[in-house]
């Protein structure tokens, strides 16, 4: 018989924009935290899966916390389109019985830790050799293209892209570890602000921070038996869609289209909903245009309709048709590669996130949706 | 006081695959992969044609004309070289042989205040080093 999967534990550390702990510090107090909220021990853990960026080796992992064995270890590419996929591996590797109780992580000082983008060298290899040079450079400035291409195509307008910024900060503002908690915006302030990539401005774009998060996946005959309702993994799926290239997805026949719009039809079909059984989304939001393209590419909004979608409200966990981002997303409660989403996807079907979503059955998180994607289905377990 | 070295410009590092197209660029020409079995072009740099699978190509000079898929204005933080060219407009543009060949590029009349998707543009090449 299949097993399934689900998240029985989750941890973090605080977020700032500066930590000064170590950064492998910061994953080993993410681990033991997720561990104490399973009600699980290092001993437990015989599988780990991590981001390829990640700077902290599994064996460094293990090391630290003493486990005398991994039977499963992996890592997933694309930086922050590999979120869900570690939640996929771990998932992978417990229903083949490779692994009973597999640690995921993501600890990053990004916010401490300088611009990836600024480290451009004289000369640029592999891929960004196309864009690089002529001063396509910044994230931001990749995701600007997409942006225009919205405004042009479909008619998204600044106020669009702004109803997603200053919604997802509200849900920041109740959040005690949210960066922004104290820190309010309105539309007016939005367009006030400055930009950093026309048509994008600051809010527009995510924070830059320090911090640690971690899961912890298990058999759901287990889970059953720890201290929280489990997040039943319902569906994992990776994805790249057609021609796709890392941040700069321009070579498609469909400009619009992220790679999520591959992952979705998988996704579903292996949860046995649709986008119409989602109480709340955790979409990736490293910019504001992703939000908009993440919910057409999963079946929300027809072409065109998200951005209409958001400015009327319907972001909001006070009533909106798909609260989305409910713990303030990497807009406004911390970047950490969107491991975050994962995290405030299980709160909401636990049932204890500070923007709770009544009677929430079913959470979609997904993750950067600017390079090979991966997402995921949680459920609560009935 | 001796004054600050102006910073180098990012350059692409050619590598295997893409150094024809470096090459056709020292010279002044726009060159694109096309297969020679079924003339589909393709743009990053390939070994085989996605559509045919064939293993042969040829580095194919293009016309050079295209319209505007998108652009984008920059503003600071850049990298140092590009900080006196802020704000900076940078562009996509779909070239005339297949609307799918889109190549990012930048602006020689850098006026970003004239500038609508799909209108005409005409690649030209400024030698930014000596080689």
């Amino acid at each position: 018989m299949a097993r399934d999967a689900a998240i029985a534990g989750i941890g973090q550390t605080e977020f700032a924009k500066s930590i000064a702990r170590p950064e492998q510090r910061l994953a080993v107090e993410a681990a033991l935290a997720a561990l104490a909220d399973a009600g699980l021990t290092p001993a437990h853990v015989d599988g780990m899966v991590r981001f390829d960026m990640e700077t902290t080796e599994e064996v460094q992992l293990q090391r630290a916390l003493g486990i005398p064995n991994l039977r499963f270890f992996a890592s997933t590419g694309y930086g922050g389109g590999g979120g869900c996929g570690t939640v996929a591996l771990a998932q992978a590797a417990i229903v083949s019985g490779q692994a009973e109780v597999v640690l995921a992580w993501r600890a990053r000082k990004r916010g401490s830790g300088g611009r990836p983008w600024a480290r451009a060298g004289h000369r640029v290899p592999g891929e960004k050799q196309w864009y690089v040079p002529f001063g396509l450079v910044r994230p931001v400035d990749q995701v600007a293209i997409l942006a225009r291409r919205m405004m042009h195509e479909v008619g998204v307008t600044e106020e669009m892209l702004g109803a997603v910024a200053v919604q997802i900060r509200r849900h920041a503002n109740r959040n005690p570890h949210a960066v922004m908690r104290d820190r309010k915006m309105d539309l007016a302030d939005y367009l006030a602000s400055r930009h950093v990539s026309e048509p994008l401005r600051v809010p527009d774009c995510c924070l830059e921070t320090d911090g640690a998060l971690a899961v912890v996946v298990t058999t759901l005959e287990r889970a059953r038996d720890l201290r929280h309702t489990p997040a039943v993994v319902a569906a994992a799926q990776m994805g790249t869609g057609v021609e796709c290239v890392n941040m700069t997805n321009y070579h498609g026949a469909d400009l619009l289209a992220g790679p999520g719009a591959a992952v979705a039809p998988h996704l579903y079909r292996m949860a046995g909903i649709g986008p119409e059984d989602i109480d709340c989304a955790q979409l990736y939001d490293a910019f504001t245009p992703l939000v908009l393209q993440s919910l057409e590419d999963y079946g929300f909004c027809g072409r065109g309709e998200a951005g209409p979608f958001c400015a009327e409200g319907n972001l909001s966990a006070d009533g909106g048709a798909l609260p989305t981002c409910t713990s303030g997303g990497g807009l406004s409660e911390a970047y950490v590669h969107g491991y975050n989403l994962i995290l405030e996807g299980v709160r909401q079907v636990r049932g204890d996130s500070v923007n709770q979503v009544d009677a929430c059955e079913h959470v979609l998180v997904t993750s950067g949706n600017a390079v090979p994607t991966s997402a995921l289905v949680l459920r609560r377990d009935r | 006081m001796r004054p600050t070295p102006a910073p180098d410009p990012p350059l692409p590092e050619a590598d295997e695959l893409s150094e024809p197209f470096w090459e056709g660029c020292r010279e002044h020409r726009l060159c694109i992969q096309r297969c020679d079995a079924c003339g589909h072009w393709r743009h990053y740099p390939r070994p085989s044609c996605p559509k045919c699978l064939s293993l042969d190509f040829s580095w194919t000079e293009v016309s050079g004309h295209g319209t505007l898929a998108s652009w984008v204005v920059a503003h600071p933080p850049v990298l140092p070289y590009f900080a006196d060219k802020v704000p900076l407009p940078v562009v996509l543009v779909e070239l005339d042989e297949a609307s799918h060949l889109r190549l990012v590029g930048g602006l020689r009349e850098a006026d970003a205040a004239t500038l609508e998707i799909g209108m005409r543009r005409e690649v030209v090449f400024e030698d930014v080093t000596e080689d």
